[in-house]
């Protein structure tokens, strides 16, 4: 196997909220440490529901934000933000939102050519162009599309955009945060397939962000899931999917509807919501909402614990 | 008698560039007790016409119908005064934006109790009373503190409960739901999709429910239609429907879930959803569909009968094959 393209251990960022002039501060602990590795040409997956971390997770990994706390590195290189001008170029990211993430002002020609103005400064006017026009090749752009708007696309082709946008640089590392999410099931699988295709054209490797079970099921290789900011179980598609460990992956999986009416299933019906990252129990998070919590659940932090499949649990399922 | 019948609805918007169809000759009947599920890409007009029904589209649509009646009354017959006392009584809706659809200067529980004061009269606490009684209901821990909130003060599957208080408060015998769970997490989806057919299966009304995810219809539903670009494209129960679709459109749809995927690389619908521009002559999906032929481009198909899912194909899919 090959050496992991990002290596991140202990992953942690807090954000301070309030305070004002006397008051102190409160301490959102957005993302508490999370380790992770990443073969090249792989695809780790980080589920969970809202707030539980997984987009301020993406934004340290993106170098829009330094961590708190841990470290990370691309392709062996330490992060640190004073190497960060030289490192982003290696990892990129795909927003959500399509509509958002493109500025309505710019013709896709300049939404593509901007990462290469800034970033490739020595580059003639018509290598870029030429580059611009490979890559929209690439993601199946056509080159009539050169000179247009973004309102002009349907939500399919701006993700596209986006993709495109994000590949510019030649990045190692693709950062996708709900990348289908807001798309239609027809459109939705055939940028999955783009997603697909290029990560096996381009070795590309992959953090896929999404809350949808059965698209993760289908993309990835291996999967994290988060509960309020920490890792509550890893491990390989197939070890997380056929046997979860964790009581609320148990949950998260018996939650997601299935689309077939013939299989009736017993659903795991969670009570409550997720606590306030604000004041996080000091034993368990998951505590307040598990049906298997005991005493020693909400006393004390299970720690991320087993070989090759963990899970943050003292009373594990399957032993 | 259906509780619901609604034959060859139209909705057409006005808009700068000439007319929309946005909802094209639909038909839904829906029987007492039944859950009907409205299947369908964004822009399908699933929920323009139900938006239509409940009376609550802008001037700019035109809404036509050879019949639109609720438990025998003709809705188009009748003055909006009358209409305004079936609407939120009889007939209620959910909306997607649970957070968006309530107003943020009153409380939650001055909102409940409105439709109650309009509807069924009830003094101040009989309407208390209540209010009280359907926030537990809908459970909602320590009503009697949270009907005095304010929508910003809970969350997002708070709030969809709230909606729903506020939906089922004069017990209507169709309630809506266009999207109810989208905007929210899956464990708090399943919360509310399984509160929802609770208080079907309890009060016995009739739900509508509008969604765009196959999952949540092959485990709520129990008859499912399905529409593309303003129109219904076929119709079965919710069963043979995910066994054997019969139109293409519906096939390729099912196709498309990465859960049922068999290989790497998915299948796919290519192309887009037709604008108002691009509208084709014949079938709506025949830019897009695989089987398509001349006929399909230029002669809009018939709708076949019951036993084939009332698909709108001229050549419906008959078991595995093509018919």
């Amino acid at each position: 196997m090959s050496a992991p393209v990002v290596q991140a251990s202990g992953l942690s960022r807090v954000y301070e909220v309030g305070g004002g002039l006397f008051g102190k501060p409160q301490e959102i602990r957005a993302l508490s440490e999370v380790s992770f590795a990443i073969p090249r040409g792989k695809t780790l997956a980080v589920v969970g529901e809202s707030g539980c971390g997984k987009s301020t997770l993406a934004r340290v990994v993106t170098m829009i934000e330094p961590p708190s706390a841990g470290s990370f590195a691309i392709d062996g290189t330490e992060v640190t933000p004073d190497r960060w001008d030289g490192l982003r170029d290696a990892v990129q990211i795909v927003f959500q939102d399509p509509y958002g993430s493109l500025n309505p002002r710019q013709r896709i020609s300049a939404i593509l050519g901007e990462p290469l103005k800034i970033n490739r400064k020595g580059m003639s006017r018509a290598d870029r162009e030429a580059k611009v026009r490979e890559v929209m090749g690439l993601v199946g752009l056509r080159p009539e599309f050169y000179d247009r708007y973004p309102h002009m696309f349907s939500g399919g082709q701006r993700q596209r955009i986006a993709v495109a946008r994000a590949l510019m640089l030649e990045p190692k590392v693709l950062v996708l945060d709900e990348p289908v999410s807001a798309l239609d099931l027809s459109v939705q699988s055939q940028i999955l397939n783009l997603l697909l295709e290029l990560q096996d054209r381009l070795g590309l490797t992959y953090l896929f962000i999404s809350h949808d079970l059965s698209v993760v099921r289908h993309v990835c290789d291996e999967i994290m899931v988060m509960y309020l900011g920490r890792a509550v179980e890893t491990g390989t598609k197939d070890q997380v999917f056929d046997s979860p460990r964790h009581p609320y992956t148990l949950a998260l999986l018996s939650a997601t509807p299935v689309a077939d009416p013939a299989r009736r299933k017993e659903r795991i019906k969670l009570t409550g919501e997720l606590p306030s990252p604000l004041n996080i129990p000091s034993g368990c998070a998951f505590a307040a909402r598990c049906w298997k919590a005991r005493d020693r659940c909400r006393a004390e932090r299970p720690e991320l614990e087993g070989d090759g499949h963990k899970a943050a649990c003292f009373f594990p399922e399957g032993g | 008698m259906a509780l619901l019948s609604i034959r060859n609805l139209s909705v057409d918007f006005a808009t700068a560039a000439g007319s929309f169809r946005a909802v094209d000759a639909m038909d839904v009947t829906v029987d007492p007790g039944e859950i009907l599920a409205i299947v369908g890409e964004s822009g399908s007009g699933k929920s323009v016409a139900m938006l239509a029904l409940m009376g609550l589209l802008p001037w700019t649509a035109t809404v036509t119908a050879d019949e639109m009646s609720f438990d025998g009354q003709d809705l188009r017959a009748i003055s909006p005064r009358t209409r305004r006392r079936i609407v939120g009584k009889d007939i209620a809706m959910i909306f997607q934006e649970p957070m968006s659809s309530l107003n943020p200067c009153f409380t939650v529980g001055f909102q409940i109790k409105e439709g109650l004061k309009k509807h069924l009269g009830l003094d101040a606490r009989a309407r208390q009373a209540r209010a009280l009684e359907l926030m537990e209901m809908v459970g909602i821990p320590d009503p009697a503190r949270r009907l005095n909130a304010y929508p910003h003060q809970m969350s997002g599957g708070m709030s969809q409960r709230v909606m729903i208080a506020m939906a089922i408060a004069c017990r209507p015998r169709l309630l809506i739901a266009d999207e109810p769970t989208t905007a929210l997490d899956v464990t708090i989806q399943a919360q509310i999709l399984d509160l929802l057919t609770d208080l079907q299966a309890e009060t016995g009304m009739a739900l509508i429910l509008i969604t765009h995810d196959m999952g949540v219809v092959a485990e709520t539903a129990r008859r499912v239609s399905v529409q593309y670009a303003g129109q219904k494209v076929e119709e079965q129960q919710v069963g043979p429907l995910f066994a054997r679709p019969h139109h293409p459109y519906t096939s390729a749809l099912l196709a498309a879930l990465p859960e049922r995927a068999t290989t790497r690389i998915l299948p796919t619908i290519p192309g887009v959803v037709p604008g108002q521009f691009d509208r084709p002559r014949g079938c709506l999906f025949a830019p897009r569909c695989a089987f398509a032929d001349e006929t399909c481009r230029t002669t809009p198909p018939p709708v076949q009968p019951p036993e084939i899912g009332r698909a709108r194909c001229h050549y419906p899919l008959m078991q595995e094959g093509r018919g």
